[in-house]
């Protein structure tokens, strides 16, 4: 079977999911004939037509709000916003209808919408293609917030999002789009949508990450083990919201130290979360105080300086020698 | 402005076939009803027993004529005002209450029903209605689409967007806009520079046009004939109903800080229920004797819901979780287990 890359592993999904579920219609803009800026929705067109792949007027706030209408007729509208700097026009329509229309409804109207969005930076895109605002939406009552980085679990959590019955934001960590290959089997098997996943076990150091940061964390970890004899826990969290807290602080009561790595900005970001929910529950067993390596609290630079922004295995490095050095 | 009857109660067309003597009683008791129930809404609210609340009182005609035009396939997206043509859509006055009440089952209508909740984020229902009218297209099936927005909203993003959006997939979609005169404080003028909001379809690319909102007549009418050519794939139209907002602009504003007396007291020589009396009443089809009948019957029937509103349980606490998710994600179950134990203590 042919390896495919994390970009590969969406249009999988889609496919599988469009060929099982007639209900399901893709709309966003330049996604029918050229099959997105991406490729992500690649053929699709030609295979299900332009009654179920549409290229819409290039309005966000449109393709937000008309997706919503669609979910409430019974469609399963899977959205790609082009970049995630340009959902903020839609935001309205996802706060306050995407999250709220099964609550205000009292269960009378649901809304089963995927929103997708490539975001994060790295790829030495131009101005707003670059962020990482995942947090503003974990904050949104009636969400979920999924964000993958591999293919086997793009494949995976796209098709549990788009079977869940609720709104998921969906983000694409795009500087892991083509960065590595995977077998993907296309066997239409979902991953749970409310639990972390660890990818090394390890007694010393909870190393947790999301997104593109997962693949520095890895590299970090494993030049950790082979060098340093530091022995990391892996986690992905993958599912921002809801948080699977419970597989975090089971983690860190085994190592009693705890590193939090995202690209985003650090304040209120969901790192901050994470080690607030550990000072809550995990605090007695810490042997350190917990971590964050983040993105700074500045605008994301355009990418002449986005190297010195975004978190490096040389950080995560260091931030770990130094905290099985605390006493 | 498209129109059968003026505000003196005179023809000024051969009315169409749809207003039989019986169906302008019809039409004429049921602003009846919803000039009485906004009255006793009000009153619940100046009581305490409601929080705020938007009325309709001069604005009778096109809620009662945009609901009786529509079928009950079609699907209905409200703006806040509109509580007027949710209660033709079946949806119980006591529901009405409840959601200006503070409580969420309200907008469950209790009955079988794909219409939209009253949308407030001002002109987002007009996007939701059409993907609503999308989904219809897509499954071509023989239903329509009324979207609502009142004059204020035509100036936001979402109102250009969704008119494009129609326009260009040729949806089955019919805006009406009530053009009541004010948003808030703000007078139509101060909106926009073009002369009628009704043109702006014209850069969308479909039919738009003015009618007589205060003519229930002239409404359903035109309402109907839109429905009908989206029905039959005849796309899009927006409607701009002329109307007067002979009220506050809802229980918290006070209209005499920016509204010209003289001006209101022009807007209530054209107010709606009057000239459609005047009709009757010419025609020898009504009487003050009638007229006492409907008042009572209606304000039973009005008493009623309120009853059942004032009687209702309290929602359970939590119910602010139960509806959040399909599956509530085992966080929330413990915030709701916290709750629980919260509120039982307090009690």
């Amino acid at each position: 079977m042919k390896a495919i890359t994390l970009v590969e592993a969406v249009n999988q999904a889609l496919d599988y999911e469009m060929s099982a579920d007639e209900s399901i219609v893709l709309l966003g803009e330049d996604i029918a004939k050229n099959g997105g800026v991406f490729r992500a929705t690649l053929d699709l067109f030609d295979k299900f037509g332009a009654e179920r792949v549409l290229d819409t007027p290039l309005a966000e706030s449109m393709i937000a709000g008309i997706a919503i209408g669609m979910a409430s007729q019974g469609l399963k509208p899977v959205a790609e916003f082009q970049f995630m700097g340009f959902i903020y026009s839609a935001f309205d329509h996802i706060i306050s209808h995407a999250s709220r229309l099964r609550n205000r409804t009292r269960g009378r109207l649901t809304c089963p919408v995927v929103y997708r969005a490539p975001y994060g930076g790295g790829i030495h895109a131009p101005e707003h293609h670059s962020e990482s605002t995942e947090a503003l939406f974990a904050h949104i009552p009636g969400l979920r917030v999924v964000i993958p980085s591999s293919p086997a679990r793009a494949y995976g959590l796209l098709l549990a999002a788009i079977r869940n019955p609720d709104p998921v934001i969906f983000l694409e960590p795009k500087r892991l789009y083509r960065l590595f290959k995977q077998v993907v089997p296309n066997t239409g098997q979902a991953l749970p949508l409310d639990c972390c996943f660890t990818l090394m076990p390890g007694d010393d150091i909870t190393l947790v990450t999301w997104g593109a940061m997962v693949y520095e964390t890895m590299l970090a970890a494993k030049q950790l083990g082979e060098t340093q004899g530091i022995h990391c826990e892996v986690i992905d969290v993958a599912t921002i919201k809801p948080l699977d807290m419970e597989m975090i602080i089971h983690s860190v009561q085994k190592t009693g130290r705890c590193i939090i790595i995202h690209e985003a900005a650090r304040n209120c970001g969901v790192g901050a979360e994470i080690a607030a929910n550990l000072a809550e529950h995990a605090l007695m067993s810490l042997l350190a105080p917990v971590q964050r390596i983040t993105g700074y609290d500045t605008i994301m630079p355009y990418y002449r300086l986005e190297k010195h922004y975004m978190p490096s295995v040389n950080k995560i490095v260091h931030t770990a020698q130094e905290m099985m050095e605390f006493v | 402005m498209k129109q059968f009857l003026n505000s003196q109660g005179l023809l000024t067309q051969t009315l169409p076939e749809l207003a039989s003597p019986s169906h302008l009683l019809q039409l004429y008791s049921d602003m009846v009803t919803l000039q009485l129930f906004d009255k006793k809404a009000i009153n619940l609210q100046r009581t305490g027993n409601m929080s705020t609340f938007p009325p309709s009182h001069g604005q009778e005609a096109l809620f009662i004529g945009m609901g009786r035009a529509m079928q009950a396939t079609d699907v209905f997206c409200p703006y806040y005002r509109d509580h007027g043509t949710l209660m033709l859509r079946g949806v119980p006055m006591q529901k009405i209450l409840s959601y200006w009440g503070g409580n969420e089952e309200g907008s469950h209508f209790g009955i079988q029903n794909q219409d939209m909740p009253i949308t407030v984020p001002i002109a987002s229902q007009l996007l939701l209605a059409a993907g609503v009218a999308y989904a219809i297209k897509k499954r071509k099936q023989t239903r329509a689409v009324v979207a609502s927005c009142g004059d204020g909203g035509t100036s936001k993003g979402d109102f250009y967007e969704s008119l494009n959006l129609a326009g260009v997939w040729k949806l089955p979609i019919v805006f009406v806009i009530n053009n009541n005169q004010w948003a808030i404080s703000v007078p139509q003028h101060a909106q926009t520079a073009s002369t009628t909001i009704a043109q702006k379809s014209v850069a969308a690319g479909f039919e738009g046009f003015q009618i007589d909102g205060n003519d229930v007549i002239a409404v359903q009418y035109y309402i109907e004939q839109a429905l009908n050519k989206a029905r039959n794939g005849g796309g899009p139209t927006l409607i701009e109903a002329i109307t007067y907002r002979l009220s506050d602009h809802t229980t918290a504003d006070d209209a005499s800080r920016y509204q010209d007396p003289d001006q209101l007291a022009q807007a209530w020589q054209k107010e709606p229920l009057a000239r459609l009396r005047t009709y009757l009443k010419e025609k020898g089809h009504w009487s003050a004797e009638q007229e006492k009948i409907l008042t009572e019957k209606n304000q039973q029937r009005i008493q009623q819901a309120v009853q059942a509103y004032l009687n209702q349980a309290e929602p359970e606490p939590e119910d602010m979780f139960d509806y959040l998710y399909e599956t509530l994600p085992k966080e929330l179950v413990k915030q709701r287990q916290s709750l629980r134990k919260t509120y039982r203590v307090e009690a």
